[in-house]
Parts: C-alpha cells; structure tokens; sequence
C-alpha cells in the first residue's frame, strides 16, 4: 500500500519524535511510505481566522501532494479533519473541488488509519506507566474518532489506563490559545485537574497542539504531568 | 466596536481569575449533565428524537410566513389583538403604549429572556413604571441590577448566603440560607405584587399556529399568575417559536425541559389564548400578542445562517461549554450568551460589534453534540469569522498568514526559519520571554513553550529516507 504520511508544520518544529515515531511505525508495518516534504502547513491558522484565500494557498499546494495515493496519513486529529473536512468546504465551487472530495475519502488520522484501514491494534508496544487519554476536539467531534486510541492503548503491555471522568477540551485552539489566553487557560487548569485526579502519569493524546497545551501549564505549574503522543508509545518496544 | 472587545477581554479575564466562582459554576453545570443524561436516557431514542425535533423545527422556519399568517388569523379570531415589531425599538414603543394607555402603575413579568433581548425593563423603568420581575432567578438578578448569567439559570452564579444577603438587604426579611425559605421570602412579596398588577408581561416557549396559542412552560407557575391575574396580558414573541401543530409540542416540550433543566417535563404546562371569555370567570381582559422580528428575517434570508432560527433557547450549549463555564454569562455582555450567543449576536446586532465572540471559542464543538435540534453552532463560528475576515479585515493578520505561507510552502525557507527559530530561541529565553517585549507573551503569561528542535522531522528524514 502506497500511502503519503503528512507531519505538520508545529509536529515537525517542536516533536520531531512524533513524526519519527509515525513513519517508523508504518515502514515497520510494511508499508510504502513517502513523506509530504511540501509544504509544511495545512493552512488551518487562515482557515479557522476566517482569511480562506490566505489558507486556499498552502491547502492547495498541500491537497495536490496527496493526490495518488492509497491512503493519507494525517500525523494530528486537527490538521486531519481540515483536510478529511473541510477542505472539500473550503475549496467548493473551484478546481480543486474535485480533488478535495478525492482525498477526502481516503485520509486518515493516524490512529484511525491503524486501526480503521489496516485493523491493526497491537503493534508489540510496551509502556510500564500509567496513562490516561485525552481526546482532540478535532478527532472527535470532526472524525469521531473515539475508539481506536483507545484500542490501541489496550494492547499496550504493561500499560495501565485509566479515563478522566469528563470528556473536555483542552482549551488550545490555534490562534484562539494567543487571542484569549485568560479564557484558554482557564480551561487548560479545568483539563489538567482532570488528568490528575486519574493519578496517571502521562496524558496521551493523538493531537500533539493539545499535548503543548496541556504540558504547557503543567511545566509553568510544575503540576506532575507528563504528556506523550500515542505514536511515540506504539513505537516503544 | 473596540470597546466591546476591550470589555469582553477584560471580563473574561475577570471571570476567570475568580476561582471559587468558577468552582461554583463547574460544580452546578456538572450535577446538571448528571440529571439531563438521566432524563435523555428515558427517551427511547434521544438521537432520532434530536432529528425530529431538527427536522419539525425546519419545516416550521421554511414555512414561516404561512404559519405566522395562520397563527395570527387564529388569535386574532380568540379575541387577541396581535402587533409586528420590526426591531427591538418598534416592539418596546408598542408595549409601552399599551402600558401609557392602561395609566399602568406596576408591571410583573415573567419568561423574560425576549424582553432582555430588547431591553424592555429599562424602557418601562426610565419611563417610571414599576416594573417586577418574577421567575425567581430574574428577580434575584433585577434585585442586584443585573442581567441573567444563563439563559435558563438566571442566577445560577451565587451561593444561597449571597441570596440571604440580598434579600436581606433589599427586602429586609432571610431567616436562613434554606432554599425553600428564601424562595417563600420572595413568594411572600411577590403574590402581592400580582394581584396589584396593572399588566403582566410573559414570553412564549412556542407559539401554536393551528390554534392560535401561546405555550409556556415552566417549574414555578409564575407565567400562571402573571398572565392570569393583571387586567392586561402582553406576550412578546420571537416569530422562530411559531410552530404549525399542536401535536408539535409533544415532542417540544419534553425535549426543552430535558436540555433545559434536566428534567423529563417542566411542572407547569400552559396554553394561553387570547383574553377571558364572556362565559370565563377570571383571566385578563385584553391580550395583547407581540411578534417580534428584531433581525429574524434577516436571518430567514441568509441561506447560511437560516438554521440558527432551530433554536429552542433550551440553554444546554451554554451548560457543555468550557468557555462559558470558565468566564459565565455577565462576560459576554450581550443579550444572548454561550455559543448561540456568540453565533447569534454578530448576524443579529452587527459583525463590527460583536465579531469577537465568534473568536472566542477554541471551536470544541461541544454545543453543536449537546444542542437538541442540532443546530451545527460550532462551525456556525467559523462562518461569523470568515465573515469578520471579508467585512472587518485586520491587515496584520492577512500580512502575517501571507509571511506563514511563504515559509510553509517553501522547503528551503521552512528549514531556514526552523534553524534560526533554534538558534535564536536560547537568547529569547534569556532576553525577553515573559516580557512585555515577549512576541509569544499571551501564550508564555501563563503557560511554558515547548523547545524548536534542534533537528526538525523533515530533516531527520531528508536524512535517513
């Protein structure tokens, strides 16, 4: 299977382990990989602003690099649902409408792929930590993405997991985070107490934003939180 | 246009640095989940009910002129005089004629979120008219000066003791912080009120076309009094709670006091229709019924936003939502709060006032899974926003996202920028961060930025492809 993985622009500046752990996962699961190099962002800033032109220019250029592959593999639940989502919206009524609702079909957040494309759950991982889930709003409610993190923790070894009592966000949301950090924040503490009172110690996610979100409070807090990607898991042996 | 912004920052910074008060609202609007998963699990199929309810409630917009003719026809028929209102000014000059004509001296209310929506009690009160409100939670926030916090809970944001407090103050009697003893307190002031009544002023939950009545509904019984007991009756009515059947309500009414307040059906249930009849003891003698447009058919006329007339006000976007929860209803200093506030209010009251409120979400959609006739709330903020981004532009922005797409789709200048944002990230560090100078200050004021790497993936995999 021929299938083109996209690392995003702030997964590939802050957590190059992320995407690393991404491609070693699928080369391992025999896949022919090819990385997007091209460009970097999804163009979901402008998009989510409201300036669509200033998004349609990296979109686009990012939607023909994906054209011809068996599957797209999005390496964050928020830049996956632009593509999967919005970018048929975004581009509608223009050329690159029919290669939006082309792509659309066969991108995948990374987890989802795993688990949804190649009904895979057990990759041999093992974590002797005890972890609790955070769910991206994005991979949610945008891709309903809800049980294949969670399968794919269960066979974790030695992992113990445990879910916060209360499905929330974490309070990023792109420029929103800069725009409103007083309201941002406020729900990142809501977020962190409910990872702590799980007593895990890692909050996994499969949306790395949310992750610097989170870790961003707990480092300035010194709250005892450590945040990890899904990825970066599944690939420990 | 910058005021409003400016004071909705600085509410929300308020609001949120309060944290017993966002303890208190946390603590409330997750017993309220508790219960209103309870009562949603009574349904037998709470989604398909969600469908209909979106669907019925659709069907009742696309054929709005035809039912408003008809609901009309039909009240008017019942002996009630009903008055268009273009804007929220039409409708409170029409109110207060019929007031100045009755030499009106107190007025109770009740079902007050239209006429917030308005602006009423200030006309009504400016104009010297004793003006009451009577829903418990509206008249705590009157008695403080204030407007309600949620749609539903008018005055969800205080603790008994400050209501001890209140009503000590204002109407010298609290024996205790008992909530069923200062709700006898407010009872014992207000059944006078009622039977001095000039006028009695309610809202509609729905409003029937078929039959030409007005349905309420409600846990205190207040509406009951204020609508029966005055000489004159005055219901002011957005033209979105028009539905064409009767039969409508079986599915409405559950559905609103499950999302609303958590419970399977409100207390009271009413139908009002026009005044007492010749062969009817009591009710008022004059029904006066006000539709109200205020920007509705505008949003009738807006393909894109024609949906958002769906809404119920069952106030349960408002319960789910972390902004709301986290900064409370006063912050948004506007009629309408939470996401149907911040969706509603730029299309309805101007995109230059209120652009902001469409920002202000981090897009979780958490309203658009809770909202019953599932109005699609969270991407309706989008739209707001590539509005704002058409009408109201901000130059930088634009400027910056030009910049971002020059090194985004450049390999050469992406890698440029990575390694100098590494190299020059160990002198932020030490120079400006957490300075006024600081370009990232909003995000480091409160939280740690992680580290540029030093070797990005796309270089990692440049060299190992």
């Amino acid at each position: 299977m021929h299938v083109k993985l996209f690392i995003p622009c702030f997964v590939d500046l802050f957590y190059p382990e992320t995407g690393k752990a991404m491609y070693k996962i699928l080369k391992r699961l025999g896949l022919d990989v090819e990385v997007i190099e091209s460009p970097a962002c999804c163009g979901q800033p402008a998009f989510n602003t409201g300036y669509w032109d200033d998004a349609k220019v990296a979109a686009g250029k990012l939607l023909m690099q994906m054209r011809g592959a068996d599957a797209v593999v999005i390496g964050s639940g928020s830049c996956g649902a632009m593509v999967k989502v919005f970018y048929p919206e975004l581009f509608m009524g223009t050329e690159f409408e029919p290669i939006a609702k082309e792509v659309s079909p066969v991108c995948f957040e990374f987890c989802s792929f795993l688990v949804d494309k190649l009904g895979v759950t057990d990759l041999g991982a093992r974590f002797p930590h005890k972890v609790t889930y955070h769910d991206g709003c994005h991979s949610l409610r945008e891709m309903h993405i809800k049980e294949a993190p969670r399968l794919l923790l269960a066979r974790v070894r030695d992992l113990e997991f445990i879910e916060m009592k209360e499905t929330v966000c974490c309070g990023f949301g792109g420029t929103f985070s800069a725009k409103f950090p007083m309201i941002s924040t406020a729900m990142d503490e809501v977020k962190c107490e409910l990872a702590i009172q799980t007593g895990a110690e890692f909050v996994v996610s499969s949306d790395s934003s949310c992750l610097m979100q989170i870790q961003g409070i707990a480092d300035r807090k010194k709250l005892p939180l450590k945040t990890i990607h899904l990825a970066e898991i599944l690939n420990m042996q | 246009m910058k005021s409003n912004v400016k004071n909705f920052k600085a509410a929300a910074l308020k609001s949120s640095s309060d944290l017993t008060r966002r303890r208190l609202i946390l603590n409330a609007l997750r017993n309220f989940e508790v219960t209103r998963n309870q009562k949603q699990a009574l349904f037998q199929d709470w989604g398909a009910a969600r469908e209909l309810a979106a669907a019925k409630k659709w069907d009742a917009i696309l054929n709005l002129d035809k039912n408003i003719e008809l609901f009309t026809k039909k009240l008017e028929s019942n002996g009630a005089k009903v008055h268009w209102a273009k804007d929220a000014e039409s409708a409170r000059s029409i109110i207060l004629q019929i007031i100045q004509e009755k030499k009106a001296k107190l007025i109770v209310k009740s079902k007050s979120m239209t006429s917030e929506e308005i602006h009423l009690n200030d006309t009504l009160t400016r104009a010297g008219f004793d003006t009451l409100e009577t829903d418990l939670g509206e008249f705590i926030v009157q008695l403080r000066g204030e407007g309600p916090f949620h749609i539903v809970f008018p005055a969800m944001h205080l603790t008994r003791g400050e209501i001890r407090e209140l009503f000590q103050s204002k109407l010298g009697d609290a024996p205790s912080d008992d909530p069923e003893a200062l709700t006898m307190v407010a009872r014992r002031f207000l059944r006078e009120k009622y039977i001095k009544a000039d006028i009695g002023i309610t809202g509609a939950n729905f409003a029937v076309a078929e039959t030409g009545m007005i349905s309420i509904t409600e846990n205190e019984g207040n509406a009951r009094l204020v609508s029966a007991l005055p000489r004159t009756m005055i219901t002011l009515v957005g033209i979105e709670k028009i539905i064409p059947r009767l039969d409508d309500l079986a599915l409405f009414l559950p559905m609103l006091a499950t999302a609303g307040a958590g419970q399977l059906i409100s207390c009271y249930n009413t139908l009002y229709s026009g005044p007492r009849r010749p062969d009817e003891p009591d009710g008022p003698s004059e029904h006066h019924v006000i539709l109200l447009d205020n920007g509705r058919t505008k949003v009738l006329a807006d393909p894109v936003a024609c949906d958002l007339l769906r809404c119920i006000r069952c106030g349960n976007c408002l319960n789910v939502c972390p902004v709301f929860r986290n900064i409370g209803g006063h912050s948004y200093g506007a009629a309408y709060c939470g996401p149907i506030g911040s969706v509603l209010m730029p299309i309805i009251a101007g995109i230059e006032q209120w652009y902001h409120l469409s920002y202000a979400s981090s897009l979780c959609g958490a309203c658009t899974e809770a909202c019953p006739v599932k109005i699609d709330l969270h991407h309706h903020l989008l739209k707001n926003r590539r509005t704002a981004a058409k009408t109201i532009p901000v130059w930088w922005q634009k400027l910056a996202f030009k910049i971002f797409n020059l090194f985004a789709c450049s390999p050469v200048l992406w890698r440029l920028m990575s390694k100098s944002g590494w190299f020059l990230q160990f002198f932020y560090v030490w120079s400006v961060k957490g300075t006024c100078l600081d370009p990232a200050y909003p995000w480091t004021k409160t939280r740690e930025l992680p580290p540029i790497a030093k070797e990005t993936f796309r270089e990692w995999y440049k060299k190992h492809e």
